[in-house]
């Protein structure tokens, strides 16, 4: 139990700490990176790479946006496998349809009961 | 003054890339927010949630978590320090909706709030679910 923790710190915190290499050292915008980092899931989760990081490191792997792109992926793969040529464009939005409802439905709510900060 | 002499004085006067404080921060913030995904994760698999839905469980949490403390001028305030720490974490993608959609209310509630929280959430959603379909048009094609 105390080892998963220590395992979604140590991968978390690691793919974290590459991003920071991105922002230091070269001129890619967080906006860039971000993209980056579902490509590069996407790639990964495909290729059959990241799911052993998920069994290793659960939230470790699964919370950094590179988990959301292998989770793109698996849907997909899983989908295709169902219903074939369908599935390759049902299959990433139908798994991660719950995180991309939550957030867009979170986000309007919040936007409409917050003041935003004063900008002068 | 030569131009070698300018460039050495440039050189010293840019100030010193903070990357010895950068990146253990980002590691420090964006480890802890995926400890706090798992404990999520965790409380859910002892809900006898099978493992998608708990890790799917923890996701959410945490943009919610992220869509609260960001309208309250809190998750960018972290994200000073913590740089990718708060970026890269599914919180940074939630945070990068919330914020804009906050910012443009004044300019309306469909082509402000609605169009701006897509500024950076767009892209993202754009290339990573067509790098998915590619994927499974190669997966069919080698079917």
């Amino acid at each position: 139990m105390l080892t998963d923790y220590l395992w979604a710190f140590l991968v978390g915190g690691g793919i974290c700490a590459v991003g920071q290499l991105f922002i230091d050292y070269t001129k890619l915008t967080p906006a860039r990176i971000l993209v980056s980092y579902v490509v590069v899931g996407v790639i990964l989760g495909g290729l059959g790479l990241y799911q052993p990081l998920l069994d290793f490191a659960g939230a470790g792997a699964s919370i950094p946006l590179t988990g959301f792109g292998a989770l793109l992926a698996k849907g997909v793969r899983e989908a295709v496998a169902e219903q074939g040529l369908f599935g390759a464009f049902s299959g990433g939005l139908t798994a991660s349809a719950a995180g991309i409802a939550m957030a867009i439905f979170a986000a309007l709510v919040v936007a409409l009961l917050a003041k935003s900060k004063d900008k002068s | 003054m030569t131009a070698k002499d300018y460039q050495a004085a440039a050189q010293k006067a840019i100030p010193p890339s903070k990357s010895y404080k950068n990146i253990p921060m980002a590691f420090l913030v964006g480890g802890l927010l995926c400890v706090l995904g798992q404990a999520v994760i965790n409380l859910a698999l002892s809900f006898g949630l099978e493992k998608d839905m708990a890790s799917a469980c923890g996701s959410i949490s945490l943009i919610l978590l992220s869509a609260v403390l960001t309208g309250l001028n809190v998750y960018d305030n972290i994200a000073k320090h913590a740089g990718a720490g708060t970026l890269v974490p599914i919180t940074g993608f939630a945070n990068s909706m919330v914020s804009p959609a906050m910012e443009f209310k004044s300019e309306g509630y469909i082509l402000g709030l609605g169009a701006k929280m897509f500024s950076i959430a767009g892209p993202v959603l754009v290339y990573g679910i067509s790098a998915s379909v590619i994927y499974g048009l190669i997966l069919v094609i080698m079917g």
